[in-house]
């Protein structure tokens, strides 16, 4: 259990439990221990980063461009490792363990939707036949089970978007991790995509951390803020969400989450108080 | 709806073609012109049906020619390109000769080529070489320019290197390789043609540019323009063809084969 991934039964006695995890301490999936990352060029991304991610927590990193948000990801991925500093995982399997979606959909064009999700289960070596329920399955969980013939560019931004998150998905991940992935879209379809990112973490029991550069974004999203400051990256805030009322158009209006959007706004300005 | 659309693409370049030839012939005519001198498109016609005996198998040979040096352009072109990908010290050690090459007229090396080589090798030789350069560039750029994020995402997924080559890099780098094979495709014939041009060498397995050099020397002007249809014939339905290939390679995934749609 403390190496290992929880199995579904497990899962579902820690979903229905609410209170119970409030008394068990939370397993921590990753942790980062004075964490420092220096580019072959020269340039510090990160300087003693101090960081865990929680089992079953809504983890996003709030910051200005630059501070090195997508290099925690990549770190956390195992796409770079860190110059200085500790990087442990509870997993040994990042490929399994792992979901990744990246800013930009990141769809391969010559392959049609359900052979774009199928690509995690081909590389670890399963037919196209017995991923077939899988496939589908995630890509249901997105709304998306109607193209699943259709190429990407027959396909809106934010359903692009969706075959992205159904990908990493797939796998059924321990932790998603999501850098920017709804910036690129409007409003509209961001909040909607908000919505339904929740409605998969409490589906998929997946834990998530998630990077953005908006606010509210990230007071509607999560449970814990990290704010972070440039030159070199650090986290100079931390924000928990107390409120657990459900995430909704009432809530956007609620005393608590402008409360979390005013520490996030302040503490935002706070760190980038140097930059000018 | 449909035919109408048809009229509508075709017809205007279909009725500047049919002026042209229609004015040619009319002033061929009522200058009274002389066969040797400017040939009406009539005889042209005419011509290319008469002397079908020699001109047809000349065609099949600079066909062949061409298609074979295009062929082992696109093996040598595109192999060398994915070992470029591969191994980095390959492309650093081999790119210089390639630019090398590539920057230097290469047509201007076939009367060279002609003294080491039969002339029908030669001429091989020469087409390939022109067709080579830009396959090699071009699916080299393909090959280099993935989405960073996929290769990231192949690298998550622990796919090996030959894994990532097949499923990623080969066919993000095909709409690159197909540029290439259309501009290659048209300069093998242009290759083949100098090549024959400068070796001259009459015979059996003599190709169109050699006809019209014969033709040329005897003064049979109607039989010169009947080659040169030929070989803008040719020309033609090279590009043509792959540009099929690359609309149905390419079918619903890349911006440049949903054009008609838009
Ligand atoms: N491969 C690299 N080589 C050199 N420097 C890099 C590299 N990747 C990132 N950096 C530098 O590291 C710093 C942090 O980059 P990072 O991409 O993590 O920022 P970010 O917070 O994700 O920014 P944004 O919000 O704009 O995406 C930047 O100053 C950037 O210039
Ligand atoms: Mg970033």
């Amino acid at each position: 259990m403390i190496c290992g991934r929880a199995n579904e039964a497990d899962w579902q006695e820690i979903r229905s439990a609410p209170f119970m995890l409030q008394m068990i301490a939370p397993r921590r999936l990753i942790s980062l221990q004075g964490v420092g990352k220096t580019y072959k060029n020269g340039a510090t991304a990160l300087a003693g980063v101090d960081l865990e991610v929680r089992d079953g927590e809504f983890l996003t990193l709030l910051g200005p461009s630059g501070c090195g948000k997508s290099t925690i990801l990549r770190l956390i991925a195992g796409l770079d490792s860190p110059s200085t500093g500790v990087l442990t995982r509870s997993f040994d399997d990042v490929g399994a363990a792992l979901g990744f979606v990246f800013q930009e959909p990141t769809l391969m064009p010559w392959a049609s939707v359900f052979d774009n999700v199928y690509l995690p289960l081909r590389l670890r070596g399963l037919s196209r036949q017995s991923a077939g329920p899988a496939i589908m399955e995630a890509l249901g969980l997105v709304g998306l089970a109607a193209s699943a013939k259709a190429f990407p560019r027959e396909l809106s931004g934010g359903m692009r978007m969706r075959a992205s998150i159904a990908r990493a998905l797939v796998l059924r991940p321990l932790l998603l991790l999501m850098d920017e992935p709804f910036a690129a879209l409007d409003e509209i379809a961001r909040f909607r995509l908000n919505d339904d990112l929740l409605r998969l973490q409490g589906a998929a029991g997946a834990t998530i951390v998630f990077v953005t550069h908006s606010v509210y974004e990230s007071a509607y999203l999560s449970t814990r803020i990290l704010v972070m400051a440039g030159g070199p990256g650090r986290i100079v805030a931390e924000i928990a969400s107390e409120d657990r009322s459900p995430r909704d158009e009432n809530f956007r209006s609620s005393p608590a989450y402008a409360r979390i959007c005013a520490k996030a706004s302040q503490a935002l300005q706070d760190a980038m108080q140097g930059d000018y | 709806m449909r035919p109408m659309r048809w009229v509508q693409e075709y017809g205007p370049p279909g009725l500047v073609f049919a002026a042209l030839l229609a004015g040619w012939e009319v002033f061929v005519r009522l200058a009274d012109l002389p066969p040797y001198i400017l040939p009406s498109p009539a005889l042209v016609l005419e011509t290319l049906v008469t002397d079908r005996a020699t001109l047809f198998p000349a065609l099949l040979t600079t066909l062949k020619i061409t298609l074979g040096a295009l062929a082992a352009a696109v093996l040598g072109g595109g192999g060398l390109a994915i070992l470029f990908s591969q191994w980095k010290w390959i492309e650093r050690s081999f790119l210089p000769v390639a630019i090398v090459l590539q920057v230097t007229p290469i047509v201007a090396i076939a009367p060279l080529l002609l003294i080491y080589l039969e002339p029908s090798s030669a001429v091989l030789v020469c087409a390939f070489l022109v067709a080579f350069f830009p396959i090699l560039s071009n699916t080299a750029l393909g090959l280099a320019s993935t989405d960073r994020n996929l290769v990231d995402l192949f690298q998550l997924y622990r796919a090996s290197r030959w894994r990532t080559l097949l499923l990623l890099r080969l066919p993000a780098a095909l709409p690159y390789f197909l540029g290439g094979l259309r501009i290659g495709g048209g300069l093998a014939l242009i290759g083949a043609i100098v090549a024959e041009l400068a070796a001259g060498a009459a015979g059996q397995g003599a190709g169109l540019a050699f006809r019209i050099l014969e033709a040329g020397y005897r003064l049979n002007i109607p039989r010169m323009f009947a080659a040169l249809t030929l070989l803008s014939l040719t020309g033609i339905a090279i590009f043509a063809v792959l540009s099929v290939l690359s609309a149905y390679l390419l079918g619903r995934w890349h911006e440049s084969a949903m054009s008609a749609e838009r």
